[in-house]
Formats: structure tokens, sequence, C-alpha cells
């Protein structure tokens, strides 16, 4: 009797189960808006897929999405393995170098997000976090539509900061769109001022926590990729001057 | 029928059977008594460091943003916690309690190949100090217990540390191997005459259940830690992305490993329940043969779970859906025996003393982690909480409630046929009280955490999360479970200094390890038993035949038939011997060795085969006053044509 009840409750959970799993994973509606992320140790890339390559966006450790409206996640990783995971909106998906999974989200209210790494990828696994922005379809083609543009030649106060950027090592790693920049081991920077967090979600992105990670980002999150930059105060303030033009 | 022989005489069989004395002699032992206890105290002392460790990680995360242990000293210590609890801990406590006890619940004189059980203690003791010597170094693992390449590869753990790791998996699983090998040919060969199949004790059956796990578990972790070492010693690419190496191949042969590992774990834990559960409820184990079943298909579905460890890689759906099938049913067996141990309890005259309040513990707690485990089962929720805090909470409710409260209720159940000495039955409640408060505590708001979102292996977390209040409070929990397991080491420690007071057999136990002084001689039986029941002490009638016709000035062991433990051959055991200890030195040698070059394995060969050379020659006959019995005489006569046992007397 007991044995019978067990075997028919545990029946039930495991139709419901699968039943559940099939109806999470499948996707009902087309997508228009592809995402692809790629993990790395320590920070998410981020680009949005297009047809047209030059319309594709590469941003980091935040991601507009549309509200209501399901978006396609392919998922891979550059170095170990990481997993995406955004609690409040999707299951997480483990991110495995030589693999490439997709999974979609939807968001069905605007808000903030946050979202954090799930696999145990190292020294700073516990600093590997991300915002998943949901807005209005309109709000997120502007923002998709801003993220496009490349950075303009910088107004005249802050050049010298685009040229500390390009002398200390920065440009080495880091791209900016729109300037010599070109490094592509580390996050884009074209839109940085605009992002709300550094470091992977370490610091709140303010001028000062800025000037805090460029000076030593080892102190906030050790371990990390990059370099302690060693740069004169002046340096360091027009550099943060100029990073803070790129919105 | 009645050919009398005449009995050993008790003192020079305690002698034939006694180990060496001495510093050297303590080098040599091979009664299974003496490793047994071995076992069991140096599994439990990696039992306080990885305690010790697991209360370093709490008092980290007791408050958000905490800066007392950085990064890299936490992910080093959560990996050395989970090993050691796992490698170091688990498995060997419960192959000890199985050293110590199933040669004595069978009845035999010795467990059988000692020496190599006596090689098995060697490895656990050198890999586990080899581990924490690593650690105290700064080089110990840091890339979690399961060492998942590519982050265990070479390119981003260029240090010794994931060798370390790997090294000490082969360490362990060498010596589990070994016992488990041991384990089996003791309860197929050495029962005593009677004892056929159907009154195997369960806790016996639950010990060969688990063996065969191991036998079939382990190869597939040593296989791909050797496959690691490989990658990072001589570049191999098993693992290696970059050189169309999979690290997808890792997870399936590692948790092709780790999800049997939970029930190598619990299922002897089950057998120390069936086994209390009996003898507090004075009865028979209510439905012996459904909890014996039961056990065999949990090790048979044991082997066809560890997908669900692997829910979030993307695999395809059908796949998924058989495995969350597995995950689910595998609870059926476990829900058996739950009913078969709730009956006994009902329909017996149940006292509950102190190993009775563990396993009532036991219950509450294991039950609570085995309906997490169902849920875990079910993909949707799995992607959820997989690798969250929920599953911190989760496989600390199965593990510790499966296999840690089923220990200490065995060892205050055992305590007094090892060491002669009983424990405090009033700290034995102070005990068992702060380690079940103290549990709760700190494990249920993990559920909460994880349900809230906060991952696994995480050194901190930002105050904004509000994670703050419950970690603190599970913080607060693992103060009461150290301050119960310190009162139980101080009661321990002081019971030894108390003198021998324990009787034979004080609660009354139906089982052979009680039909022999406490602590048991060194023949373990001056008269070996045979039996007539499953519980013999209950069952057998008073003019019960004992085992007659061996050698009292030799190791002379009985060996019976597999299905039916009719008397078969004789056989003489190997006396102490200091091979094993140097064939373990040269294994460590070379193991450590590997770690830095592969000539070590090359060189380190050499040892290793002058030691086994050593350990395997060939005696004379009349080698060392314990001549060989002549070769005509090793073979009993067939039992049908002139009894050896059973009959005699």
């Amino acid at each position: 009797m007991a044995v019978g009840l067990t075997v028919v409750t545990l029946v039930a959970l495991l139709v419901a189960s699968v039943w559940t799993g099939r109806t999470v994973a499948s996707l009902q509606a087309s997508s228009a808006i592809s995402i692809a992320i790629t993990g790395h140790q320590w920070w998410w890339e981020v680009q949005y897929e297009d047809a047209v390559p030059s319309r594709r966006v590469l941003t980091a450790n935040e991601i507009h999405i549309p509200t209501n409206r399901p978006v396609v996640l392919k998922v891979t990783s550059r170095d170990v393995i990481h997993s995406f995971w955004v609690p409040n909106l999707q299951g997480k998906r483990d991110l495995i170098p030589g693999y490439t999974t997709a999974l979609w989200m939807q968001a069905s209210r605007a808000g903030v997000f946050r979202g954090q790494c799930a696999e145990f990828c190292g020294m700073q696994h516990a600093h590997m976090a991300f915002d998943v922005v949901a807005e209005s379809d309109e709000e997120f083609a502007r923002w998709l539509d801003a993220r496009r543009q490349p950075s303009g030649d910088p107004p005249d106060t802050v050049r010298r900061g685009r040229d500390v950027f390009m002398q200390a090592r920065c440009a080495g790693c880091h791209t900016v769109r729109g300037s010599d920049a070109a490094g592509q081991t580390a996050p884009d920077l074209t839109h940085i001022a605009s992002r709300s967090t550094l470091g992977a979600g370490s610091l709140p992105n303010t001028p000062d926590n800025l000037a805090t990670w460029i000076r030593d980002s080892q102190r906030v999150k050790p371990g990390n990729q990059m370099p302690p930059n060693p740069l004169a105060a002046e340096d360091l303030e027009v550099l943060v001057s100029y990073l803070e033009t790129l919105r | 029928m009645t050919r009398r022989v005449d009995l050993p005489n008790g003192d020079s069989l305690e002698e034939t059977w006694a180990d060496p004395k001495g510093l050297y002699g303590w080098f040599t032992h091979v009664d299974h008594k003496s490793i047994g206890r071995r076992y069991l105290v140096t599994a439990f002392a990696f039992f306080l460091l990885g305690g010790a460790l697991a209360a370093l990680m709490r008092l980290q995360l007791s408050r958000p943003d905490n800066t007392i242990l950085g990064p890299d000293l936490y992910n080093q210590i959560f990996t050395t916690h989970g090993s050691t609890m796992m490698f170091l801990f688990a498995v060997p406590v419960m192959q000890g309690l199985g050293i110590y006890f199933v040669p004595l619940m069978v009845g035999a004189r010795s467990i059988a190949f000692p020496r190599l059980v006596a090689f098995s203690y060697w490895m656990l003791l050198f890999g586990g100090t080899f581990l924490y010597v690593s650690f105290l170094l700064g080089a110990g693992p840091d890339v979690g217990w399961f060492s998942y390449p590519p982050l265990a590869e070479s390119l981003y753990t260029p240090s010794k540390r994931a060798d370390v790791w790997a090294q000490l998996i082969t360490f362990t699983e060498v010596g589990s191997l070994a016992v488990a090998v041991s384990l089996i040919t003791t309860t197929l060969k050495l029962r005593a005459p009677g004892m056929t199949l159907n009154r195997i004790p369960i806790f016996v059956w639950a010990q060969v259940v688990t063996s065969f796990m191991v036998l079939f578990a382990m190869p597939a972790v040593m296989l791909a830690s050797t496959a690691l070492i490989l990658d990072r010693l001589v570049g191999t690419h098993f693992f290696d992305v970059e050189h169309a190496g999979d690290a997808l191949l890792w997870q399936h042969m590692f948790w092709f490993f780790g999800h049997p590992e939970v029930y190598i774990i619990f299922i002897p834990g089950t057998g120390i329940v069936s086994t209390i559960i009996t003898t507090f409820s004075q009865r028979r184990m209510f439905g012996y043969l459904a909890v014996v079943l039961s056990l065999v298909s949990t090790a048979f579905m044991g082997f066809g779970l560890w997908v669900h460890h692997m829910f979030a890689t993307g695999l395809p759906q059908l796949g998924e859906s058989f495995f969350t099938a597995a995950s689910i049913i595998i609870a059926i067996p476990t829900g058996t025996q739950v009913f078969c141990w709730i009956a006994t309890m009902w329909s017996g005259r149940l006292s509950v003393r102190i190993p009775m309040l563990w396993i009532l513990g036991f219950f509450t707690i294991f039950i609570a982690g085995g309906l997490t485990g169902v849920m875990l089962a079910a993909v949707p929720l799995n992607t959820q909480v997989h690798d969250t805090f929920f599953v911190v909470a989760h496989f600390h409710y199965v593990l510790i409630g499966g296999a840690v409260f089923p220990l200490f209720a065995a060892f205050y159940y055992w305590y007094p046929k090892i060491t002669g000495r009983v424990l405090s039955e009033r700290l034995g409640t102070w005990v068992f009280g702060l380690f079940f408060v103290g549990f709760n505590l700190t494990f249920f708001p993990m559920h909460i955490l994880g349900l809230h979102g906060m991952p696994r292996r995480v050194y901190t977390y930002p105050a904004a999360m509000g994670w703050g209040t419950l970690n603190l409070l599970a913080s607060a929990g693992a103060a009461f479970m150290a301050c119960a397991v310190v009162i139980f080491v101080l009661d321990a420690i002081r019971a030894l200094a108390a003198e021998m007071a324990a009787a034979p057999n004080p609660w009354n136990a139906g089982t052979l390890e009680w039909a022999t002084s406490s602590p048991p001689p060194n023949s373990n039986f001056p008269r070996l038993p045979t039996v007539a029941g499953r519980e013999p002490i209950w069952e057998n009638p008073p003019d019960q035949p004992v085992v007659v016709g061996l050698r009292a000035d030799a190791r002379d062991v009985l060996l019976t038939h597999v299905l039916d433990a009719e008397p078969d051959h004789r056989l003489l055991f190997p006396d102490p011997s200091i091979w094993p200890f140097l064939t373990a030195i040269a294994a460590t040698v070379l193991f450590i060795w590997s770690i830095f070059t592969p000539w070590g394995v090359v060189y380190g060969a050499v040892p290793a085969f002058v030691t086994m050379v050593g350990w395997f020659w060939p005696k004379s006959p009349n080698e060392g006053g314990t001549p060989l019995w002549p070769l005509a005489h090793r073979t009993l006569p067939r039992p049908n044509e002139a009894p050896a046992a059973g009959g005699a007397i």
C-alpha cells in the first residue's frame, strides 16, 4: 500500500517534470533577437547578432532585452567552463569551450535582473556577475542603435585622455571602436560609461571607482586578468575623463 | 560423525594470531581489528580536519564582502574540504567499519588478504598526509573536488595544485579498491558454517554491495584522473579543447564515478541503520529479503543517474528525461527500506538509547534530503537550483543524514565492542542534541539561500543581495556542530582512560560480533561459531556446534562455500609483514614523483617492483617456526564425507 502510493507519486512527478521540461525548453514564437554570449575568466562577452556585420553590437557584462519577446541565447566559452544564470528569468546553462548551445529566455516585465556565473571557474568565480536590463521595444531599439555607433572624436578637453589610453597598455587588450584601440582579449569599452558596473559586477560604475579599478583592479578583484596600472595622478584623471565620454 | 578433535589451546591460539609488539612491529600489523581501528581513527581525524576547513568557510561567509580569507585560500579550502570528506573520511570510515566488523559478523578469524588491507591503510594515510602537507605548503588543490577541465588543465592551473588532487584520487582509490576486494572475498568465502546467503547480516550485505560498487565506480575516476595527469604532464589532449579534446568527456567519466560514490557512502549507512534498529527493536529485521534486494537494486540503479549532475550542460531532452526517470525511480528501493525500518520498530519493543537517537535523527534528516533529491531529479527545477546553496543543503542532508548520523550511532553502538569501554549516556544526549540542532541551523537556511539565487563556491557575496542574515545563521549553527564533535572526542578519550567495563553483549544484539569478548581476542573467536539463524545469538540453539579441527599454532582459516557456507577447505593465512608498509612507501614515492616528471613513473617503478617481490616471496616450509600445513592436508574432505565443522562435538 505505502509502496504503491510512493510509486504512483513518483510516476506523477516524473510526468510533470518531463512535461514541464519540454514546455520550458521549446521556443513557441520565432525570435528576432539572437545574442551570442561568450564566457571569459571572469566576464561576459555579449554580441547581438545581425545578418549585416556592421550592425552587430559587441558589449560586455550587460544584456539589454525587450520585454515580452523571447530572446535566443547562443552560449559558449573561450576558456574554462562557466554557467549562464539569471535566476529570475531562466534556469542555468553551462558555457563549455568547444560547444555552442542555445537556450531562450523572456522577461514579462521591465526591470534589471541580476545574473551570475554558476559554475566554478577559478579564482574570481564569485565576481562574475552581469545585469539583464529588460525594457520596452522602443527603449531597447534606441539602446541597440546607440551601441552601433562608434565613438566619435573625443572633445579637446579629454583628447589627452585618449592618448594616455593608447600609450598605456589599455589598447593592447581593449577595443574602442572609432579609435585605434582594437585589443581582443578584454571587454569592449566603446560604451563603457553607459554600463552600470565595473569588473563584471564588482563595483558600481562611478568615475572614482573607475579610477580605482584602473590603478589596481587586483585589490578589488584579486587574480583578474587586468594588470595594475601605476599611472601618474593627472594621467589617471584625464584617462577617466576620456572613458566617461564613451557613452 | 563425532570424530573428536582436540580444541585448540586458548593461549597458543592467541599467540598465533597476535600482531608483533614494539615500534617495528607496529608497522607490520595485519590483524583486521588493528587495521580497522587505524582506519576509523585516521578517517575520523580527517573528518575533524575537513570540519575545521568547513568552519573556516562558514567564518568567511558569515557576512557579506568578508575579507578574512582571500579567494585563493577559500578555493583551496573548499576543494580540500570536499576532497577530504569524500575520499579521506566518508569512504574510508565506512570501509574501516567493514574491515573491523565484517570478519567478526561472519564469524571469521581474519579478513581475506590481510596484508592487502594493511597496504590499503598506508595508502590512505600517505595520500591524506600528502594532501594536507601540500595544503600547508600553499599547494592545496583549488579546482573543486570535481576538478573540471579545462580549469584543471595546465593552461589555467599551471601550478601543481590540480596534480595534487589527481594523485590524491590515485592514492585513495587504490586503497579503497584493495579493501573492496578483501571485503567481498571475506563475505563470500570466510563465513561461518551455516551462514547461508539469506543469513548474512544486513550490515555485511551493505558492505558487499558497496564493495562491488567500488569495483565498478572507482576505475572510472582513476581513469579520468590519470588522463588529466597525462594531459598536464606529457601533453596528451584528452580534455584539451584547443586540440580537439573534449571538456564534457571528463564530466561523464567523473560523474559515472561521482554519483555511485554517493551510494558508496550511503549504503553502508543503511547497513548500520538496519543493524541498530534490529538490536533496539529486539526483533528480526522486517522484510529482510526486501531490504537486501533494495540494496542491490540501489547499487545497480546508482550507475544510471550520473547525468543529473549535468542537466545544465545542454544535453538533448530525451536523454535528460531518461536520467530524470532513473533519478526518481531510485527513491523506490530507499523508500522500501524506510518502510521496513518503520515496520521493524513498530512491531518490536523499541528502546531509545543513544545509538537509536542518532538513527531517529537519521530518519528526519535523511528523508528531508531525499525529498529535495527527488526535486533535483526534475530538469526544470534542477537547472534553477543546480550549483546553488540549495544543492549544498541537499547533499549535506543526504550525506550527513545518511552517513554521519548512522556513523555516530555506530560509534556509540560499537564503541564498547572495539574498546571494551562505555561512552557516557548523559554526554551522548548532549552531543546528539547539539549536533542535531546545529546541523539544521547550518543547512536548512541554505535551501532558502539557494532558492534566492546564491551560487555555490563563491568566496564572498555582495551585501545588496540580502543573503547576510541566513548565512550568519548557518555559521552560528556550525558552531553548535563543532561543540558537539568536541564533546564527543573528549568523551571518547575519557572513556579510553577508564577501566574496561563493557560486557560482551551490552545491547543484547543478535549478530556474531557480540558473541565474543569486548574487545575481541586476537583470534576473534576462541571457539569459531557456526550459525543456525539470521541472528545467531538470538536463534542458535544452546547446543549449537562450534568449528573444530583448525590448527592453533598456525593462522589456519576455514573457507566455506559461497552459497550455503558449507566448509570447503582450509588455508594458512599470512603472518604479519613489513612489506605492505614498504610497498606503500614505494608507491607513494612513485605517485608523488610522477607529479613532477614522467620519469618518476619509470624510476619509481623499480622500488615498487622490489617491495612487491619481497611481499610475494614464497616461504620455505620450515621458515619462521610456523611450518606450512603439508599440502595434502590443506584441503579438507568434502563436508558430507567427514565434517570439520558443524557436526563435530
